[in-house]
């Protein structure tokens, strides 16, 4: 399996029926296509939906139904529109259960950042700061090293996202938690070691006593 | 509300103004007036949108042009005409978190100072803000924002100027409505008065300054 799909696989088990539910851009959006038909979930796009659908068929795009990347959607029956100030009211409020971003760096604090490459890259933060200090989950799913460089850093370089630690980190090696304020390995990918984890890991991984394969 | 060509809406648009524009990657946004906007060449101007939609689409249109010297702003990852002009100190990009840009908008709107956000505290965002501690909790103090002209795209107005939106192009439009000195829109349908029920009027007709039919 590619590591994409391994990461939205074990970020879909993390929803829980009710949960309103919002998806960054890239791999979050995959987590969608993992979530198990009987579970009724609702993803919010802030741009100002409740009740996103899947991508429409060919020919069957609506010029203004997309999704915050700007691409077209589709509502499902019940699905819900607001302005932005409503959507960012939802967010920042407390009342989506769960976002799942992309990462490009999270220390061993907990911390995120995913907005700016300093002189490389300025995208912008969009929603993100927003939805990490306001959602009462944050999960980040992304690839555990890039270019064999660790995402996983004892201290982010990268300007931070928010000053709020986030509660979950999934990546295609492994799936990592901060219980009692401690970087901790929760779980590992199918095929993967513990120390091949390690090896790619910067931070200071606690390894507990029983490290579970992840289920995906 | 008075019904106006394009052509007549946009000449009213000084170089320099500073200019809200609904949308969200250039969904919801008045694209006609962005044409025109190009077509007239109206320069130097302050830009707040969202984002900066892409080459070709939306305000993306406007950096195309090289229009813009100011922009204000959740996000501009899309464009890279943008970045590239950012780079040069073409334009100036003032980068804000999304919520906190349509509270600063809304903030404009309906007579605040600004909002107090818990958005932001401890990270590059809060340089130069005031850090204000409300019952135990830290939040940034975030100011108004307001401009001359707010573009709005709407999918519904009756003969009076009252709005209604379609689906995900609502996003800014009814709340930049309330933070221009001028409001111009463009809309899709022209309908009767009574049309748009009272209860799916979203903007009402006394914000709106110009309307221009079948946009």
């Amino acid at each position: 399996m590619d590591a994409q799909s391994i990461i939205a696989r074990r970020v879909a088990r993390e929803l829980r029926a009710g949960n309103l539910v919002n998806l960054g851009i890239g791999i979050p959006t995959l987590v969608a296509n993992f979530v198990p038909s009987d579970l009724k979930v609702f993803f919010q796009s802030e741009n100002g939906l409740i009740g996103t659908g899947p991508i429409p068929e060919q020919g069957m795009a609506h010029p203004h139904l997309t999704d915050a990347g700007g691409r077209p959607i589709s509502a499902l029956p019940g699905a819900c529109v607001f302005d932005s100030a409503m959507s960012f009211g939802l967010i920042r409020g407390g009342h989506v259960d769960i976002t799942v971003l992309g990462g490009l760096q999270v220390d061993a604090e907990g911390h995120l950042a995913n907005w700016m490459i300093p002189g490389k890259m300025v995208p912008g933060m969009g929603g993100a700061m927003d939805l990490v200090t306001g959602a009462k989950r944050v999960i980040v799913a992304m690839q555990h090293a890039a270019k064999g460089k660790s995402k996983i850093v004892q201290k982010c370089a990268l300007p931070l996202t928010s000053s709020r630690p986030v509660d979950l980190v999934v990546t295609d090696m492994a799936v990592i938690g901060f219980t009692a304020g401690r970087i901790t390995l929760q779980e590992t990918a199918p095929g993967v070691t513990i120390a091949e984890v390690m090896a790619v890991t910067e931070a200071d991984l606690f390894i507990p006593a029983n490290v579970p394969q992840m289920k995906i | 509300m008075k019904a106006v060509s394009v052509e007549e809406a946009v000449a009213r648009i000084p170089n320099g103004s500073t200019v809200m524009v609904g949308g969200f990657m250039g969904v919801g946004t008045p694209e006609r007036l962005l044409d025109e906007l190009v077509r007239q060449r109206k320069s130097e101007l302050s830009i707040i949108s969202n984002d900066a939609a892409f080459p070709g689409k939306g305000v993306g249109k406007l950096f195309d042009a090289a229009l813009v010297s100011t922009l204000t702003t959740s996000h501009i990852g899309l464009n890279p005409n943008v970045q590239k002009q950012m780079m040069a100190n073409q334009v100036a990009v003032n980068l804000v978190p999304q919520g906190t840009f349509v509270e600063r908008i809304r903030a404009g709107g309906c007579g605040l100072g600004g909002v107090l956000t818990p958005t932001g505290v401890g990270t590059m965002v809060e340089e130069g803000k005031r850090r204000i501690e409300v019952d135990g909790k830290s939040f940034l103090l975030e100011t108004a924002l307001r401009s001359d002209f707010a573009l709005i795209h709407a999918f519904l107005a009756d003969y009076l100027g009252n709005l209604a939106y379609a689906l995900t192009a609502r996003n800014f439009n009814p709340v930049m409505a309330m933070a221009a000195d001028t409001v111009i829109v463009t809309a899709e349908n022209i309908v009767p008065v009574g049309v748009i029920a009272p209860d799916h009027v979203v903007t009402p007709a006394p914000l709106v300054d110009y309307l221009i039919a079948n946009g």
